[in-house]
């Protein structure tokens, strides 16, 4: 009730009986294949099996790809009939895939292979930042092919749609930034100072910060994923060849809608930080609203307050390129979707940060 | 109940989405190591009927039994068991895109079996082989052509020795070449593997090539307007839908 094999003059036989069903002996193939080294010849008899599946059929195929591979004769006749069909079967179809293996060089072309993957990456993010600039000067010009009901969607989506979470976070944070610059204040007694703080911080960067980073999770992301199915959906490929420039139909309207709400979302998130830190002072540190509110419009500054929302406008056209630029260039299956989703949050908020401190730093070099 | 020669059998099924009836009062049965047809024009609701024979789709009303065991209202683990012997190959392929060839394949025997690694290797390098994809194994779905697609599917579909199979429009897209390569290698299957085959198609053929059994899901009267071997009923059709929809749309 086995498999069996035997060695007789360069014939190695292959006496297969009773029920192989799930055939799984490695050691004895391994045995097998040794004998099949030393053989001129390969006859299977099966007159006595009576049940196999796929677990014989695949190991018999090995053998037989091992003993052509030697040109070592091959016997099957003795195998029952529809055993021998399918292994027939699994024989004719010979095609070699064009190599997709070649010369391994390790490290080194690894390192060459990131190489020109980033050269390519900023070549196209180049081509991208070019298209999209013509696309902006062909909608000033009214000459771009924008679908209003995209535009309006879009902008829903990023406008009135995120103020929620926006005054959430935002909330929060001016909470957080109260308590904590509370504990240090109140050694001095200058827990007044609190709603200057709170004021100053919002409007001139954490507003804006927190609205982008929010913004970048929920739309930018939305974005690259949005668009990364289309590109799977060959969507994408269905614009190009119906001759609509994609930066105009799918680009576009995204990056306009952000450019548009970001400021207002900027500037709605300062209200809400400064409330939040109202909120503390009022609760915990025995301020009187009247009070904050004095502090806080003394401390406001026009200057703080526009700087804030142009960091806001400049992170709305960050985050809708970067969701885009990797939408567009996402690949062809789920797992890309997936990669370009994560690329254009990482990305927008990394290049959010270097922008800030280099504008930072000319501001502070303009002395504003 | 069900003969022993009788691998499914549907009675008085219904397909329906709410309020929207496709199909009443299904009755056939598929004998075992049958290649079985089910015919009928885009959207009358034959993708849904094996979305139900699969157990994709809950049974709203009427019977399924499969090798005489209930099959509608069995236990998940019950149906899980069952539908371990069906392999199903989409019309897309559905293969998963994160994964190679050989992992596509390899992945039910791993699932459902306790094979050595060695011998689920040999298992995948047979079935590939099989389906004429020999030295594809580490190929990502996203780089082979659509009818390789379609054949590293059933290669995944064969991994566990199905005792049935199905087929979602197997020839979809495909070229004649590719789609009659198609038909031989379920042929092949059939014949040696003994394996009940049920495949829905439009594509004439296919369904007059290697057709055994078939049914017409009719549109116009939401039921089985048709029933036999497909050589038969373009012979004796049985209404004028039938013969419509087998001799190609001529009147
Ligand atoms: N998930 C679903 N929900 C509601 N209706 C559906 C769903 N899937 C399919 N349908 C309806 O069922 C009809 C038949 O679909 P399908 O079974 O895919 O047809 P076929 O495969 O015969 O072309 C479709 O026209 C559609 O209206
Ligand atoms: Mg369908």
């Amino acid at each position: 009730m086995a498999l069996d094999f035997l060695l007789t003059q360069k014939v190695l036989t292959i006496t297969a009986d009773g029920d192989l069903r799930d055939y799984d002996n490695q050691e004895q193939l391994n045995a097998l294949y040794q004998n099949l080294e030393k053989s001129h010849k390969v006859c299977f008899d099966g007159k006595s099996l009576q049940r196999w599946n796929s677990c014989l059929a695949a190991a018999f195929y090995q053998i037989i790809l091992r003993a052509k591979a030697k040109n070592i004769e091959v016997d099957t006749t003795e195998l029952p009939n529809d055993l021998q069909n399918l292994i027939t079967l699994a024989l004719t179809v010979d095609r070699k895939p064009k190599g997709k293996e070649g010369k391994n060089w390790g490290f080194l072309e690894d390192l060459g292979d990131s190489g020109l993957r980033m050269l390519e990456g900023i070549k196209k993010s180049w081509a991208f930042l070019g298209d999209t600039i013509k696309s902006l000067g062909r909608f000033f010009t009214g000459r771009a092919v924008l679908r209003r009901v995209d535009f309006e969607f879009a902008l829903a989506d990023c406008g009135y749609k995120a103020i929620g979470i926006v005054s959430l976070v935002s909330f929060m944070v001016g909470l957080i930034l109260a308590f904590v610059g509370a504990l240090q204040l109140k050694m001095f007694g200058a827990q007044i100072y609190i709603a200057s703080l709170v004021a100053i911080g919002m409007t001139r960067i954490m507003g804006a910060i927190m609205a982008g980073i929010i913004m970048a999770g929920r739309t930018g992301a939305s974005y690259a994923a949005t668009i990364g199915t289309m590109q799977v959906n060959e969507e994408v490929d269905a614009l190009k060849t119906l001759g609509l420039p994609v930066t105009d139909f799918l680009v576009l309207p995204r990056l306009l809608s952000l450019i548009i709400t970001m400021p207002f979302l900027t500037m709605w998130a300062d209200i809400m930080g400064m409330i939040g830190g109202a909120t503390v002072a009022i609760l915990m540190l025995d301020i009187s609203a009247p009070q904050y509110w004095v502090y806080s419009i003394k401390a406001f500054e026009l200057t703080n307050f526009l700087v804030g929302v142009f960091h806001g406008f400049m992170y709305g056209i960050i985050i809708s390129c970067c969701g885009c630029y990797y939408g567009v260039n996402c690949g062809r299956n789920a797992d890309s979707v997936g990669w370009a989703t994560t690329k254009a949050v990482v990305s927008s908020i990394v290049i959010m940060i270097v922008a800030t401190g280099i504008l930072t730093s000319i501001l502070e070099a303009l002395g504003i | 109940m069900t003969e022993d020669s009788v691998k499914i059998k549907a009675e008085g099924l219904n397909i329906a989405y709410g309020s929207n009836v496709l199909m009443q009062n299904l009755n056939f049965e598929i004998k075992k190591g049958d290649i079985f047809i089910i015919m009928g024009g885009s959207g009358c609701g034959k993708s849904s009927l094996l979305r139900l024979l699969t157990g994709l789709k809950s049974v709203d009303e009427g019977k399924i039994w499969i090798d005489g065991v209930r099959f509608d209202n069995a236990e998940p683990a019950q149906k899980k068991k069952i539908m371990q012997n069906c392999g199903i190959l989409y019309q897309s392929g559905a293969l998963f895109s994160s994964m190679t060839l050989a992992e596509n394949v390899a992945m039910p025997l791993q699932q459902y079996t306790n094979y050595s690694d060695d011998l689920i290797k040999d298992l995948v390098a047979f079935k590939l082989a099989l389906v004429g994809l020999k030295g594809y194994e580490d190929f990502y779905p996203a780089e082979i052509s659509g009818g390789m697609k379609k054949r590293a599917g059933l290669a995944r579909a064969l991994a566990l020795d199905p005792d049935i199979l199905y087929f979602d429009e197997p020839s979809a897209g495909l070229d004649p070449v590719s789609s009659k390569l198609l038909d031989d290698l379920i042929l092949e299957i059939n014949k040696s593997l003994g394996t009940t085959i049920v495949i829905i198609t439009h594509e004439l053929s296919s369904i007059f090539a290697i057709g055994k059994d078939s049914i017409f899901l009719d549109a116009e009267t939401k039921t089985i307007s048709a029933y036999g071997n497909p050589k038969e009923l373009l012979k004796n059709p049985p209404n004028k839908n039938v013969l419509h929809f087998l001799s190609g749309g001529k009147k």
